[in-house]
């Protein structure tokens, strides 16, 4: 038994909608991606969708009380929840650098700061 | 009070204003940059999800990781800039002349300088501006100061959460608040089509269960202290309620997500003519306001989705700046006025002379497919499969086009 199932691509602004025909538990033929990055998006969300996570964790005695960060690429998108859970009873010291990692693996990914944030101290000027 | 002399100011220390600074300072101008924030970066710096700088840098940054780009630039160039410090008013004496009064922890600040880019950004429109109804209670926020009080100070706005507005700030703000596990009961949207990119209702919206109504609107807010609930109703073509269905939501805070509006209160002072379709001034093709030497650029000009636009107009203005500043004493150019037809709602620049390639930045009123893009005065046309209010057109018309049309104006429209 085939069966269709259509997800709009979330790589690209353009939003291709994609029309998926699986037989089985396998894809046998995407339709309307734009680009080849569309199939392979569209094979990954009928097996095991995926997701970029972005957050913030807090920090001390940085100039401000966040930093941002995201996972360095897509996790599975039913463990997002774990992680924020898990980010959330982080706290960092100040400072932090952009680029520096959080968590080193957070189900295959590694979660890295995306701000700035110096230490706070009595600033001149 | 300090006095100093710059040759440009650039007013507003985001994405547009930074990329001035930087292109300024590269052109051999002394230039000053001030932000009124106690850090520079504008929107992106509070922005923690990615789709920044996909032209600029062909990568797909997130917020903090784009702007630290644009600041870290900015100080390697040598970028004067002083934060905390907001600007008031401008005082124009003559075309070289020009006073700029702000306030900073220094104190009361007057500097001069010749020419002034302003890169201040936009305004959100607020509850008063959609007609809000109801009572006035706590936990009513726009987009933006819900985004600041949860991803720069890390205070989660509310817990149960009605949205108004389903452009791509509504939608992404839905998406954070979700994450971060308060429940968003609805986004609610007036027009009969979502405000927002589709991959955004997709990965915002259906990825979180959240209901998206559209034709609908919320008619009143009740609560005596915080936010107990919203009314929501149906509304026809007219965009009025039509009586036919409404319906009570719980929540104790509502976001509003309306739109933005150029910030031009400083500029309208100063007698700088505005384009009502735009909200920001009439500019011609050098970003010069009707006030010489008075230029914008950013979301000051024309509110962008895309940030690589606010990069690309602060450089250009300040390449602008410069050469303006070279031939400011030769006579001024005549200008063609750039009209809107068929669903177009807007474009700037407004002004253009016809001897110079123009980048111009539009949207359309509503969604269509299948239409080409034309000038009516010399028979220019484009196609596109596609355009949509939530995407801004940018399109480059070589001088030699524009210069095909004799009479005073130039007249885009959409056609099928
Ligand atoms: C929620 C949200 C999400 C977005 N997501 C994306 C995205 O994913 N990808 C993308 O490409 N674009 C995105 N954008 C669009 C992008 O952020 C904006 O187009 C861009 O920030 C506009 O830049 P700007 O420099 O014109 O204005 P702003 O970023 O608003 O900066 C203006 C600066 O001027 C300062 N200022 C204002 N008044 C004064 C004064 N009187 N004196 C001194 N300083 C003053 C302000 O403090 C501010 O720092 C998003 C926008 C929003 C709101
Ligand atoms: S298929 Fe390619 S072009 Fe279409 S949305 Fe996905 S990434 Fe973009």
């Amino acid at each position: 038994m085939s069966r269709i199932v259509e997800y709009t691509c979330i790589i690209c602004p353009s939003g291709c909608l994609l029309r998926v025909e699986a037989e089985e538990n396998r894809v046998v033929k995407v339709e309307g991606a734009g680009c080849p990055r569309g199939v392979e998006y569209a094979k990954q969300e009928f097996s095991d969708p995926m997701r970029i996570v972005f957050t913030v964790v807090r920090v001390r005695n940085g100039e401000l009380p966040t930093v941002s960060v995201k996972t360095t690429r897509p996790i599975p998108k039913n463990k997002v929840f774990n992680l924020m859970k898990m980010l959330a009873s982080i706290e960092l010291e100040a400072p932090v650098e952009i680029g520096e990692i959080i968590v080193g693996d957070a189900y295959g990914a590694e979660v890295v700061a995306t701000r700035r944030v110096g230490r706070r101290e009595p600033v001149a000027g | 009070m300090i006095e100093q002399k710059y040759d440009v100011i650039i007013i507003g220390g985001g994405p547009a204003g930074l990329s001035a600074a930087a292109k300024a300072v590269e052109n051999g101008l002394k230039t000053l940059l001030l932000e009124n924030r106690e850090m520079l970066g504008g929107i992106p710096f509070q922005c923690v999800h990615t789709g920044f700088g996909i032209h600029c840098f062909k990568e797909d940054l997130t917020g903090g990781e784009f702007i630290a780009r644009l600041i870290d630039r900015a100080v390697e160039k040598g970028v004067e800039t002083m934060v905390k410090t907001h600007v008031l008013k401008i005082q124009v004496y003559s075309a070289l002349e020009k006073t700029v009064y702000a306030a900073s922890p220094k104190g009361f600040l007057k500097i001069q300088a010749k020419a002034i880019i302003y890169a201040a950004g936009a305004r959100e429109r607020h509850q008063y501006e959609i007609g809000l109804a109801g009572d006035r209670p706590d936990g009513v926020y726009t987009a933006g100061e819900a985004q600041a009080l949860m991803d720069v100070y890390g205070v989660l706005p509310g817990k149960k959460i009605v949205i108004i507005g389903s452009g791509d700030v509504g939608l992404i703000m839905a998406r954070r608040l979700a994450m971060e596990r308060a429940e968003v009961k609805a986004v609610i949207e007036v027009l009969p089509y979502p405000g927002g990119l589709t991959r955004n209702i997709v990965q915002c919206l259906n990825d979180f269960n959240i209901p998206l109504y559209l034709s609908h609107m919320v008619r009143e807010v009740k609560g005596s202290e915080r936010v107990e609930k919203v009314i929501v109703t149906r509304v026809g073509e007219d965009m009025k309620p039509d009586g036919s269905f409404e319906f009570e939501l719980e929540c104790d805070t509502v976001i509003v997500s309306a739109g933005l509006k150029p910030d031009v209160d400083i500029l309208e002072k100063i007698g700088v003519e505005t384009d009502p379709a735009t909200g920001g001034p009439v500019v011609n093709e050098f970003y010069e306001t009707s006030v010489p030497l008075v230029f914008t650029a950013g979301n000051a000009l024309v509110v962008n989705d895309l940030v690589d636009y606010d990069v690309e107009q602060g450089e250009a203005a300040a390449t602008h700046a410069l050469k303006l500043l070279g031939d400011y004493l030769s006579p001024r150019l005549e200008w063609r006025r750039v009209e809107r037809g068929r669903n177009i709602r807007l474009i700037v620049p407004q002004l253009v002379s016809g001897s110079k390639d123009v980048v111009f930045y539009s949207r359309v009123q509503y969604p269509e497919d299948n239409v080409r893009l034309t000038i009516r005065e010399t028979g220019f046309e484009k196609r596109f499969f596609k355009v949509k209010p939530a995407e801004m057109i940018r399109i480059m018309i070589p001088a030699e086009e524009l210069a095909k049309a004799r009479r005073g104006k130039i007249t885009f429209e959409v056609v099928r």
